[in-house]
C-alpha cells in the first residue's frame, strides 16, 4: 500500500515536471457551460471521471495541431472513466463550428465566449490543458503544445485512471 | 547603370533587407514565424523604366524549434528613363537576388539569422544579418533588435577596370504593444552607416555652360564617401468590429547629407464573407534635397560634392493601392491548409520641384520640373501548411 | 556646404531609441504586470488582418520600389502581436 502511494507520487512528480506540465493542488472550480449540442455541462456531474479540460481557440495554431492528438486521446479512454473536455474561448462562435465540420471531434466542446472559466482557471498560455482526478480535485497544468505533449497527457491519464 | 539610380547601394541593400525582413516575417517571440510558400509576379512601369519578375518564397519548420526560408528574386529591366536618355542610350539588364534565413525559437527568445546575395552585371551585394527577439509582459510587449553588415562591389559597363567597393551596417531597434483587444502599436527605429563609392559611376551633373550649344554641359557627380541616417517610425493598427482592420504609419527621416523625409500612410482592410478580402491604402512621401543636390551648378567644380540624382532632390510621391485576394482551399487539400490568390495595384506619383525635365527644352535652369506616374501590378498566390 | 560628419550627426536617433530600450529593460527583468489582454482574449489581434505583414513577399517588394526611388530608407517593418500562443 506505502509502497503503491510511493509509486503514484513519484511518478506524479514525474509527469508534472515533465515539459510544460505544472503540479496543482486543491478543488477543481465549478462552472456550467453551454455544449454545442445545447446542453448544459458541468463539471460536477463528472466528478468520479478523470476530466481533461483543454483551453483552445481557432485562432490558436498550436490548439489546432493539438486537436488530432486530443481526439485521439478522447477515443482511447473515454470509456475507461475518462472524459475530455474542449473549452473554446472564440469570441464568435460560428467561426468554431465552421473549424469543426472541417476537423471534427468527437469528445465535448463547450462555448466560453465571455471567457468566464478561461479567467477562473487562471489559463496563462494557448492553449492550456488541465487535469481533474476522481475526487474532483486539480492535479496538472500544461502552458501552451509543442509536438510531444500528448505523450506526456497520456501518462498523467493513465495515472490518474489507475488511482 | 542601374535602374535603381543613385544610391543603389542603398537600394540593394534595402531590397536586401526587405527580403531579410521578409523572411523572418513579423515574427512572433514565442511562435516560429509561420509555414509558407509564395509565388508572386511584379511588375512597374513608369518614368521610361520597365522592370518584371518573379519573387518566390518557402518556409518551412522543424521540431517546433528551427524555421528556413529561402527566397528567389528577379528584377528584369528595360530602362529608357529621363537620366538614361539625357545622358546614355536605354540599356536593359537583369539583377538576381537569392535570401536564405534561419529561425531559432528558445522559450519567448527567437533568434533570426539571415544572408542575402545580389547580383547585376555591374553591381554585387551581400547582407549578412542577425535578429533577435523577445516578448515581455504576458507576451503583450515585443522588444526586437538587428544588426545587418554589407559589401557592396560597385563595377562599371565598358571600364573592366574600374571596381570600388561599399559597405554598409544597419542597426534596427523595434518595440510592438498590444494596447488593448483591437489596438497594436509599433515603434521602430533604424540606423544605416554607408561608406565607400556611394554614387553612379554613369551619372552626371549639370553646370551652366554658355560654350555649350545646349546652354549646360555634364560633368560626373561627386559624393561623399560616407553616409549615416536615422529612421523613426509608429505604427498603428485597429480591428473595427465589423471585421476590418484600419492601419495607419508615420516614418521621420534625416541623414548626414541633410535629407529629411516623412513619410505617411494610411490602409484599410476589409474581409468579406465570400472569402474576398479587399484592401486601399494610401501613402504620402516628401522629401527636402540632399544638401550637395542642384539640378543645374552655375559652372563646373562648383563645390566639393555634387549630385543631380533626382533621388536626392525635393519632391513628393503619392501613391494609392488596391488589392484584393481570394480565399482558396480553405479545407485544406494534403498538406496545405489554405491559399490565397491575390493581386494589387499601385499608382504612383513623382513630383520634383527641383530637378528638372531637361528634354523639354527651355531656358537654362528654367526648364518645366520634372513628374511622372508608375504603375505598379502585383500577382501572387499563398499557400499556408 | 559638407555634410555633418556621421559621428555627430548620427548617434541621435540613436540615442533616443536607446534610452527607450533602457526605459524598458529593467521593467521587464523584474516587474510582474498582470497582462491586461489575456492570452484568450486575443482573438482579434491573432486574425491574419492584424498582422503588422500578412503578404511579406509583396510588402518586401514594395519596399524595394520606394527605396529604389526615395531618399528615405529604415525601419520599415514590425515585430509583435499575434495569437501569443506557447
Amino acid at each position: 500500500m506505502l509502497r503503491r502511494m510511493l509509486g503514484t507520487a513519484a511518478a506524479s512528480l514525474l509527469l508534472a515536471f515533465g515539459a510544460g506540465a505544472e503540479e496543482l493542488s486543491g478543488p477543481a472550480p465549478g462552472f456550467s457551460l453551454m455544449s454545442r449540442s445545447g446542453e448544459l455541462v458541468s463539471l460536477e456531474d463528472l466528478k468520479g471521471q478523470v476530466v481533461m479540460i483543454n483551453f483552445w481557440a481557432t485562432w490558436c495554431a498550436p490548439c489546432r495541431r493539438e486537436m488530432p492528438h486530443l481526439e485521439a486521446l478522447h477515443q482511447r479512454y473515454s470509456n475507461l472513466g475518462f472524459t475530455l473536455l474542449g473549452v473554446n474561448v472564440d469570441e464568435n462562435t460560428s467561426g468554431v463550428e465552421k473549424f469543426l465540420k472541417e476537423t471534427p471531434v468527437s469528445f465535448e466542446v463547450l462555448y466560453d465566449p465571455a471567457n468566464e472559466v478561461s479567467a477562473l482557471y487562471d489559463v496563462v498560455a494557448m492553449p492550456s490543458t488541465v487535469m481533474v482526478d476522481r475526487h474532483g480535485n486539480l492535479r496538472y497544468m500544461h502552458h501552451g503544445y509543442q509536438s510531444g505533449y500528448e505523450h506526456e497527457y497520456q501518462a498523467q491519464i493513465r495515472a490518474l485512471l489507475r488511482e | 547603370m542601374a535602374a535603381t539610380d543613385s544610391g543603389r547601394g542603398a537600394a540593394v541593400a534595402a531590397a536586401a533587407l526587405a527580403a531579410l525582413l521578409a523572411l523572418a516575417s513579423a515574427a512572433l517571440a514565442g511562435v516560429l514565424p509561420e509555414e509558407r510558400a509564395d509565388v508572386l509576379f511584379h511588375s512597374y512601369d513608369g518614368g521610361g523604366v520597365t522592370i518584371q519578375g518573379p519573387s518566390l518564397l518557402v518556409r518551412k519548420q522543424f521540431a517546433d524549434k528551427f524555421s528556413a526560408s529561402a527566397n528567389y528574386y528577379v528584377d528584369r529591366v528595360s530602362s529608357a528613363s529621363i537620366d538614361v536618355v539625357t545622358t546614355a542610350s536605354p540599356y536593359t539588364e537583369e539583377r538576381t537576388q537569392y535570401s536564405v534565413g534561419f529561425d531559432y525559437l528558445h522559450d519567448s527568445w527567437l533568434l533570426s539569422l539571415g544572408y542575402t546575395s545580389s547580383e547585376e552585371n555591374d553591381y554585387s551585394a551581400e547582407t549578412f544579418s542577425i535578429g533577435v527577439s523577445q516578448d515581455f509582459f504576458g507576451d503583450l510587449t515585443t522588444l526586437s533588435l538587428g544588426y545587418s553588415v554589407g559589401s557592396d562591389e560597385v563595377r562599371r559597363r565598358g571600364d573592366s577596370a574600374f571596381s570600388a567597393a561599399v559597405d554598409r551596417r544597419q542597426y534596427r531597434l523595434g518595440l510592438s504593444q498590444i494596447l488593448t483587444r483591437s489596438l497594436l502599436l509599433g515603434f521602430s527605429f533604424e540606423t544605416i552607416t554607408d561608406e565607400g563609392f556611394l554614387n553612379n559611376p554613369y551619372r552626371s551633373v549639370r553646370f551652366a555652360d554658355e560654350e555649350s550649344v545646349l546652354g549646360y554641359s555634364w560633368e560626373a557627380e561627386v559624393y561623399p564617401r560616407t553616409r549615416t541616417s536615422d529612421a523613426a517610425a509608429i505604427r498603428l493598427r485597429y480591428y473595427l468590429p465589423y471585421r476590418a482592420a484600419l492601419h495607419a504609419e508615420y516614418r521621420a527621416y534625416t541623414d548626414t547629407w541633410d535629407i529629411g523625409a516623412d513619410t505617411f500612410e494610411l490602409g484599410y482592410t476589409h474581409p468579406l464573407e465570400s472569402g474576398w478580402t479587399l484592401e486601399g491604402r494610401i501613402r504620402r512621401y516628401s522629401q527636402t534635397a540632399a544638401s550637395f543636390y542642384r539640378d543645374l551648378f552655375p559652372r563646373s567644380g562648383f563645390q566639393n560634392f555634387m549630385a543631380r540624382d533626382k533621388e536626392l532632390s525635393t519632391f513628393d510621391s503619392t501613391s494609392f493601392r488596391l488589392g484584393a485576394s481570394y480565399d482558396v482551399l480553405r479545407g485544406g487539400w494534403r498538406f496545405v491548409e489554405r491559399g490565397s490568390l491575390n493581386i494589387a495595384y499601385d499608382r504612383i506619383r513623382f513630383e520634383y520641384a527641383d530637378f528638372r525635365d531637361v528634354r523639354l527644352g527651355g531656358p537654362v535652369g528654367e526648364e518645366p520640373l520634372y513628374t511622372f506616374d508608375a504603375d505598379v501590378v502585383q500577382v501572387y498566390m499563398s499557400f499556408w501548411f | 556646404m559638407t555634410p555633418m560628419t556621421p559621428m555627430t550627426y548620427g548617434t541621435g536617433m540613436l540615442r533616443a531609441a536607446g534610452l527607450a530600450l533602457i526605459a524598458v529593460l529593467p521593467l521587464a527583468a523584474g516587474c510582474a504586470i498582470e497582462p491586461w489582454v489575456k492570452p484568450y482574449e486575443r482573438d482579434r489581434i491573432a486574425d491574419p488582418i492584424m498582422s503588422w505583414d500578412r503578404d511579406p513577399v509583396s510588402s518586401a517588394y514594395m519596399h524595394h520600389v520606394y527605396e529604389a526611388r526615395e531618399g528615405a530608407r529604415g525601419a520599415t517593418g514590425s515585430a509583435g502581436g499575434g495569437c501569443g500562443c506557447n
